[in-house]
Formats: C-alpha cells, structure tokens, sequence
C-alpha cells in the first residue's frame, strides 16, 4: 500500500465530487436545507391544521332530553359548539364528517338528577377524527362542569365539604432533568435520522465511483495505471466515507440549529404564557426539553464505525453491477434493511441489552437513545463500538477483495 | 521490449464452461517496432493486450514487458507501460490538465516533473488552448489528445494500444495513426491490436493473426504475403482465419 497513491485519488475523487451538482445535493442540501425544511413546513401545517380546527366550534346534535330543557338551554348557549337538530341519518353523518359528535340525553335526565337516581348520558363520535374528537373534548368539558355543580348542590344540601366527595388530590411532578425528557422524546428520532443520512448519503457516490465508472470506462484508466487495487479502493472508499460523514455533520449542525431556534420559540412562548398566568419569569423555561451536548458527541462517535460500515458495503455491493441502474436496483431495497432496525430503536420497550449491542444498526440507535439522555452505560458502549468496528472492518476487508477479482472489474 | 510465452486465458462460464479467450500465443516485440495483433471482434486481442498491461492475470504461461514479469512484478510493469484502448475513457469533471497531472502523480512523478511533461506534451499534441478546460466540452479530437497526454505522461518504454481508433472520426484516426509512429521513431516498443487491415498495412512492422484465442499466423507483412500467395491483406486473413464470416 502507498498513501500517496490513496491520497492522490482521494483528492481526485473529492475535487471530481464537489464539481458534481448530484453530490452536493445529497451531500449538502438534503440534510441542511430540504429535510430541516420539511420538518419545519410539516410541523407548521400540523400546527395551523390543528389551530384552525380548534378555532372553528365543531357541529353537534343532541337526541332525547326533550323533558330535560335546562340542558337543551345550556347546551346551544355554550360557545364551544354548534348545535343543529339530530338528522335521521346522524350516523351517517357523523362517519361523512358533516357532524362531529351527537349526544343522547336519556329521558327524565333532569329529573333522574333530582331525585338523584342513576342516569347517563352517551356520546356518539368518529374515532381517531381530529375534528370530532375536539366535539367529543367541548361535551365532556361541558357535562364535567355541570356534573361538579350538581354534586357541589347536593354537598351544600347536606352541609358536608367539597373534600367528603374528593378525599384527596392526585397531582403528578417531573423530576427528570430536561436533557432527559428531551432525550427521551427526541432520543430515538436523532439516531434514526442519522442513520438514515449516513446510509443515504454513501448510495450515489458508491454508484458513481463504482459501476458508474464501469459504465464510463473509466476504472479501466485507473486501473492501468501503477496505483494498486488496495490503494485505489482505499481512495474510493475514504471519498465514499468523507460525503456519508459530511451529510452527518450537516444534519447535525442543522438539527442543532433547529433545535435551538425552535428551544428559543418555545423558551418565548413558555415565558409568554407563564405571564399571562402570572407566573415568575423563565417558569415556562424551565420545562423546555434538552439534548445532552456530549451525548451528541457519543452519538457521532458512535455513527463512525457505521459509516465506515455502510461506505464499504455499498462500494462492494455496487461494484459487483455491470451499470448504474443496476447498482440502484441492488442498493436502494437496502435502504429499508437500515430503516428497519433503526426505527425498531424508536419503539417504546426496546431496551439495551447485551443481545441487541450486537445486532447492527439497531445497537447504535438505543445506544444513542441512552447517550442523549445523558445515560453512559460503558460496558454496553464498548460492546456495540467494539462489534460495530469488527463489521465495518470486515465489510472493507470485502470491499478489498472484490476489488481485486478480474471477474467484477470487467463485468460489463 | 514485449515477449510472451504460450500465454493462456481461461474463462470460466456457468452456461458455457470453460472458455479458452487466450489459447498458448507467443510472440515478441522489439523496441522501436510496432507490432499489429489483427483479428476480428471476439478473437482474443483485447484479452491478450489486458494480460500484458497487467489488468488481468494470465491463466498460464509468462509475459514479459519492459524487463518485468506480468505475474510477479505487475506494478512495475505498469509503470513502464501506456496502455491506451477505445475502452479507456476519460474523467469528465477534471480539465485536461487535472487528468495528466492525475495520471502523472499516479505514475510516481513529482510536481517540477509533471508541470515539464504537461508542457511538452500540450506543445506537442497541440493542447494549449483547452488544456484548462473540463474534458466534458471537449470534442472527439481533443479527447483523444488527452487521453494520448495520460497515456504519455510518464514517458513508458512500451506502449499498449488496443483498437485506439474505434469509433474515431477519420480525423482523429489520422492523429493517432500518427502518434504511434511518432512513438516508433522515438525508439518505444508498440504493440498495436485492430481489425482495420489498411492500419496494420501503415503502420506495422510485424503482424500476428489471432483467431479464436490462438495466433495462427506471424510475420513481417512481406513474409505473410509470400507465404500466402496474396497481395491483399485482407484475403491473407480471411485465408488463415479458415474462411468467410457467416452473416
């Protein structure tokens, strides 16, 4: 092996990758722009979905209670819906969205409620329908409030306190830092996203450099030149690894960036609503989620080996193709085989342990799920870098030997 | 200087077994001679022209180029080879200088070595006005003169050119018709593999008809000639080939 040789055609590589505009796409604008940009446009459309849903007071009809008129009275002068008369068809409705909700008022519901006999009222609704399920919240709210006056009245008719009905409170308290409950909220999503562009990013170069070349005629040159097949595997596979490395370091700093951008309008929005509550300010602060900073670092550390792994598989796999289609038609079903066990990290209940710190790529997503919490637990760390390490060193050692058989560099 | 020896290529196939592209062909070829390997698409030349400029292995048999085994010394034999075939294209995304000054550090070259060598070969192919620019916008001629510059960079004792002229204009064919005899008078060891005949009868000093992996003739053109009983080269192939082509 010469490294002059490795550096010369990794420099080739690098200057002949940062003049392709494919490259500096996938390489730069995919993670620091477009995917920072769809999250941003996806979670404003959500946002103002959701907005605009609420600000419009969903439609609702009422069946029965027709001796009941004070709750008839109550319910079409509450703001929070509209009441129309129940169609016949109020099912059908309800599944066409036209209406959101109907409630059933059981008949002599206010003299049942008098005479305090048992009684109940039921709510017709459209399961997992954003809007019907805000009319669903409005009723419950509604019938909550008044099923609280009319205990309150019979407390006072019998002069016993509001705590005869409710001995005591149940309040909740969170004691995790902040860099844990964003650790745990974000900790799956970041690996996984990662992992995905670490991925992602290796597939076209490895295409281009490979059967791309191929296809040219090109590796034909290379090949006749004194360079080694060691050292011009090793150059093609350093240029692979640079763009996969690249594309992480961008979505970092732009995850980063977004993170703190969005951290400060939720910081703003936090302070602003703890005002309006009369709260001290930085109460709302104070429950902002964190990202343990040298958890991201682990989790870089930890994406090396990985990369290192995916830019010698898919050099291998895409110099086995005669063409670039080829290539692709091997390469991007991969795409799903890393997704897989990645977002197998994301699921609730799937914990690190001493099994799964050997299975690739899912060890690195729960690893980096516990680094972010700010949770180190060493000996597993070790586990996943040391075999994580021993699969890309074997994946390179593969690479190097399809390298080196003539019955691949002259598939054509 | 190029010596083979009962040089064999095997193939192996999962249709069609064995197959022998390359089958015990010796020839030698001596410095300041061009050496024309004429046979028709298939018959073996590109294998053979391969397994000399080291890109392949031989299944059997030795090679020598340049004083240096195929089989033992492969990347000295590299070094002291340019291997120039249709085949062989350039880097689209680098200008011309970038592609020699690439090929020229590849070849062991320094920068002082590489700027002189850059600048003798732009002067003598006739670079100067694109030599700064990307190979992408060039034109066929000046492709051809780039890839002739890597080729030349570092100056081999042996050159290696298989079907150079494929798909040329008749033009650019001229231009390396004329490289390579520039090359002969400059005292480097040619071997030059087409199925053009009016080529070899321009250029060639000796000629070896290849056909199905084995070289059944050999010969100056004059020696051919005499021995066959044709004028015509092309009826001298046809007549060692064992007749016309089925079409």
């Amino acid at each position: 092996m010469k490294l002059r040789d490795t550096l010369t055609i990794f420099r080739k590589e690098l200057r002949e990758a940062l003049r392709d505009r494919r490259t500096l796409v996938s390489m730069f604008l995919v993670p620091a722009v477009i995917m920072p940009a769809i999250f941003f446009l996806f979670g404003t459309a959500t946002y103002q979905v959701v907005k605009n849903a609420k600000a419009q007071p969903p439609v609702i009809a009422v069946l029965g209670g027709v001796d009941s008129p004070g709750v008839h009275v109550a319910l079409k002068a509450e703001p929070g819906f509209i009441v129309v008369a129940a169609p016949d068809d109020w099912r059908e409705r309800i599944a066409d969205k036209r209406l959101r909700a109907v409630v059933e008022i059981p008949a002599g519901f206010e003299r049942s409620l008098a005479e305090q006999a048992p009684t109940e009222v039921k709510i017709y609704h459209y399961e997992g329908e954003l809007k019907s399920g805000f009319a669903v919240g409005e009723l419950r709210r509604f019938f909550n409030e008044r099923r609280q006056r009319v205990l309150a009245d019979r407390l006072a008719a019998r002069e016993l306190p509001a705590s005869f009905a409710r001995p005591f409170e149940i309040n909740t308290e969170n004691v995790a830092p902040p860099e844990k409950v964003g650790g745990n909220t974000f900790g799956g999503f970041i690996p996984y996203l990662l992992i995905l562009l670490c991925f992602t990013g290796v597939i076209y170069p490895a295409i281009d450099l490979t059967a791309g070349e191929k296809e040219r005629g090109t590796l034909e040159t290379l090949l006749c030149s004194p360079a080694s097949r060691l050292d011009i595997v090793l150059g093609k596979f350093l240029l692979v690894l640079t763009v996969s490395l690249t594309t992480v370091a961008c979505s970092l700093v732009s995850m980063t960036a977004s993170l703190l951008v969005g951290g400060l309008v939720m910081v703003g929005s936090g302070r602003m609503a703890a005002q309006l509550g009369g709260a001290s300010d930085g109460a709302g602060a104070a429950a902002l989620p964190m990202l343990d900073p040298m958890g991201l670092v682990g989790v870089v550390v930890l994406v090396l080996p990985l990369a290192v792994l995916f830019a010698a598989g898919a050099l291998t796999i895409a110099l086995f193709a005669r063409t670039q289609k080829e290539a692709q038609t091997y390469l991007a079903p991969l795409v799903a085989v890393v997704i897989l066990p990645a977002f197998a990290g994301l699921l609730p209940g799937v914990e690190l342990n001493a099994t799964l710190a050997l299975v690739p790529v899912l060890n690195v997503t729960l690893a980096c799920k516990e680094l972010v919490s700010g949770v180190w637990p060493w000996g597993q760390l070790v586990l996943i870098f040391g075999s994580t390490c021993v699969y890309a060193a074997a994946a390179l050692a593969g690479c190097v030997r399809m390298f080196s058989r003539e019955s691949v560099l002259f598939r054509t | 200087m190029i010596a083979a020896r009962h040089l064999t290529k095997l193939f192996r196939d999962k249709k069609r077994g064995e197959i022998r592209a390359v089958d015990d062909v010796s020839f030698t070829c001596e410095p300041g001679r061009i050496y024309g390997l004429l046979g028709a698409n298939g018959a073996g030349k590109t294998t053979t022209l391969r397994m000399l400029a080291t890109l392949i292995a031989p299944s059997g048999g030795e090679a020598v180029v340049a004083g240096c085994d195929v089989a033992t010394h492969p990347a000295q034999v590299r070094a002291r080879v340019g291997f120039l075939a249709a085949s062989t294209a350039l880097y689209g995304r680098l200008t011309a200088r970038e592609t020699i000054h690439y090929f020229g550090r590849l070849n062991g070259l320094d920068e002082a070595r590489i700027a002189a060598r850059t600048a003798t070969l732009a002067e003598e192919l006739g670079m100067a006005e694109f030599l700064d620019r990307r190979v992408d916008t060039f034109s066929t001629g000046m492709k051809q003169k780039t890839s002739i510059a890597r080729t030349l960079v570092h100056d081999p004792e042996v050159l290696i050119l298989d079907e150079p002229t494929l798909g040329l204009d008749v033009m650019a064919a001229r231009g390396i018709v004329r490289f390579v005899r520039e090359c002969r008078a400059r005292g480097k060891t040619v071997i030059y593999s087409t199925h053009i005949m009016s080529e070899v009868e321009k250029l060639c000093d000796r000629v070896g008809i290849i056909h199905g992996g084995k070289l059944l003739a050999e010969g100056t053109l004059d020696e051919l000639r005499e021995r066959h009983g044709e004028r015509d080269l092309e009826e001298i192939f046809v007549k060692v080939a064992g007749g016309e082509a089925v079409v």
